[in-house]
């Protein structure tokens, strides 16, 4: 079920914004409803829903409107047109105290400075959402002290937020958003000031929260490389448009237009691609049924040297080679079993390929790559090296 | 020939002024005459059955030790008010200093709680801050002679008027400083309050007011200087105190007095900033 659902949400900054939305709804473009309005288009007609227990990631440059757009949902800047449901309901529909209510209950925001309370500790600034909503000093001080225990902050209760690292400082805000058991988090750039090192593990953080909470995360950033890393959907936005919605895969590998080609070409795809990107079908033969005599045959109709060897429910036994069926065959000697070979290297699907790239390098055969024994391809060494060159020639042959 | 200057007869400003403000006299007596009264008896009340019936050396004691905590434990200002309130005991100058100090203390604190309130309008909406800002220009720019004629055919002469020109000349800091603390608040502080669902009130008092208090404490701080400036120009309309000796020391052109009575309101003063200027620091470590 999607718990966001954002249809046709605008932003349009200035004062005749209801001729611009006019304009922009008749198709004028952003430059030509500037010049003829005086108002800029801040977010264009946005579509997009996002899943439950999802990281759906908007990313763009600066000015792309993505900070507006986070905004938006919250409705800490007022949209123009467009509806925003959340749950179903219609933020964008409710008056001052529905909208108080859906943000102290369901939304809660992770700033990119912060936006911690300078002259609060630790402690009443994670349970700032809670005091708002009235509750008692004691119940809403646990649970503070339980979001703090999960980021790691739990011995800093009572320091100021000045007294902490900017990665602390961080996990304090992470910590107020997670105090009044929100079901979206939206993230405002959350890791963007912070070192690359501390951003790094931050992200990993995340991950392994969200792994345990499961909730929706709505993450803005401007870091394609983070966006890869976090995100299960990437929404990616230029001038106020949402350029292209997929999963970070579709986004590198069928970019929509040159623009987000050109952005993605500069991403080190060897940290993205997976094996399960780069393999081929296997040629295999089958323990139980197959004899050398067969594996010989196979491979002459293929053209290669060496096959793999699987029993009847593709669990992978090893390979044998032309040169050892050839010699069986010869001698008479009818089992496969005597002649398989078993050093072949095994990587999982979801191995980097930066990981695959040393295994291959030390290796006669070519690689398997497997889930839970179960083999599901094979790569060779051209296809590493093509994915490495960028040429988008990756074969995506499962 | 033709005058272009003289197209426009005189308008009679002043005429028009001076009707208003008889008319605003007789009109309103009901309501500034009890206030006249009650509020002269307050501060008469201030002076004489409390700070006067405290000994002096009490209270010399009394500010020296609150100085000494204020300033973080440190001896100079404590020991400067030890001597300085002395130095006025020695010359005599005692219950004028405390009818200062009434005047000082009301005036500040009325100008504090009209003031923030309406400095925190004034950062809330654009078109109060439009409206206010001309009328605190005009305030603090007009003499204080001026606006010392209404406030005697008003409220008479003594300490009443005095307070009411303090007031005029010194709340203006206040306002301007409430409005600017509050505008200077981050964004991102004011939409994380925002985003977890505050009402105004929740926002007002515990993000926005918290985080501009050493900006609002420093415009107190100038109200409060301020206040104490205008003792010797309250003095002309009978408010007693250091600024009457000062002004009575000038009409009879004594050099001597003239400059004790002058130095005693320096030392007021100088206690009274650095007071002050802690207070806000005090606060901002601690709280």
């Amino acid at each position: 079920m999607s718990i966001i659902e954002v249809k046709n949400l605008t932003k349009i900054f200035g004062k005749n914004t209801k001729q611009a939305l006019k304009l922009l709804d008749n198709g004028h473009s952003k430059e030509e409803i500037l010049k003829q309005t005086g108002s800029t288009v801040g977010v264009n007609r946005a579509n997009f829903s996002v899943e439950e227990g999802e990281i759906f990631v908007i990313m763009g440059l600066s000015g792309s409107g993505k900070s507006t757009l986070v905004r938006l949902i919250n409705r800490l800047i007022e949209p123009t047109g467009g509806n925003i449901y959340i749950n179903g309901e219609d933020l964008a529909k409710m008056n001052k105290q529905e909208l108080r209510e859906v943000r102290r209950k369901k939304l809660s925001m992770v700033f990119q400075k912060f936006g911690l309370f300078p002259h609060r500790t630790v402690l009443e600034n994670a349970a700032f959402g809670l005091e708002i909503q009235k509750v008692e000093k004691q119940e809403r001080e646990e649970k503070a002290k339980k979001a703090l225990e999960l980021v790691g902050l739990g011995g800093y209760l009572d320091q100021k937020p000045g007294q902490l690292s900017g990665g602390m400082q961080q996990r304090v805000g992470l910590a107020r958003a997670l105090t009044n058991d929100p079901s979206v988090l939206l993230m405002d750039e959350a890791f963007s000031a912070l070192d690359p090192l501390i951003r790094k593990e931050m992200q990993d953080e995340l991950i392994h929260l969200q792994s345990k909470m499961k909730k929706t995360i709505l993450f803005i950033t401007h870091d394609l490389d983070e966006a890869l890393r976090l995100g299960d959907r990437i929404a990616l936005m230029r001038d106020g448009n949402i350029v292209q919605i997929g999963t970070p895969e579709e986004i590198l590998v069928n970019p929509a237009n040159d623009y987000v080609e050109k952005f993605v070409e500069d991403v080190d795809k060897s940290k993205i691609f997976t094996a399960q990107h780069i393999m081929k079908r296997p040629e295999t033969i089958q323990i139980e049924k197959h004899g050398p005599r067969v594996a010989l045959e196979r491979m002459r109709e293929e053209g290669i040297s060496s096959i793999l060897v699987t029993d009847k429910n593709r669990q992978l036994q090893g390979y044998v080679t032309a040169e050892a069926a050839s010699q069986a065959v010869k001698s008479q000697n009818g089992d496969l079993k005597e002649i398989i070979k078993t050093d072949i290297p095994q990587v999982d699907k979801d191995t980097a390929l930066q990981d695959i790239f040393s295994v291959i390098y030390d290796s006669q055969t070519p690689v398997a790559v497997v889930e839970e024994g179960k083999l599901l391809g094979i790569i060779v060494r051209g296809a590493v090296i093509a994915a490495l060159a960028g040429e988008g020639e990756v074969e995506n042959n499962v | 020939m033709f005058n272009m200057m003289s197209i426009v007869p005189k308008i009679p400003v002043a005429e028009g002024v001076t009707d208003f403000v008889g008319w605003l006299t007789d009109t309103f007596s009901f309501l500034f005459d009890p206030i006249k009264v009650h509020f002269g008896n307050l501060m008469d009340f201030i002076t004489e059955s409390v700070l006067m019936n405290i000994p002096p050396l009490i209270f010399i004691l009394l500010v020296a030790v609150i100085a000494f905590f204020l300033t973080g434990k440190k001896l100079g200002l404590a020991a400067f008010s030890i001597v300085g309130l002395w130095f006025i005991h020695n010359q005599g100058y005692w219950e004028e200093m405390m009818n200062t100090l009434t005047l000082v203390i009301v005036a500040s604190l009325l100008s504090v709680i009209i003031g923030v309130p309406i400095g925190i309008l004034m950062s809330k909406s654009k078109i109060t801050e439009t409206i206010f800002t001309p009328i605190l220009d005009f305030m603090q720019t007009m003499p204080a002679f001026v606006y010392l004629i209404p406030a005697v055919a008003f409220f008479g002469i003594g300490m009443v008027p005095g307070v009411i020109a303090s007031l005029i000349f010194a709340t203006p800091p206040t306002i301007r400083f409430t409005n600017l603390g509050i505008r200077q608040v981050s964004g991102e502080l004011v939409e994380a309050a925002d985003a977890f669902g505050s009402t105004g009130a929740q926002k007002l008092f515990k993000v926005e007011l918290p985080m501009a208090r050493p900006t609002i404490m420093a415009g107190i701080n100038q109200t409060v200087m301020l206040s104490l400036s205008m003792v010797v120009i309250a003095s002309m309309i009978g408010a007693p105190g250091l600024g009457s000796e000062v002004l009575s020391a000038l009409q009879r052109s004594q050099v001597g007095p003239g400059f004790v009575s002058g130095v005693g309101i320096v030392i007021l003063a100088i206690v009274i900033d650095r007071m002050t200027q802690n207070l806000s620091k005090e606060k901002k470590a601690n709280g």
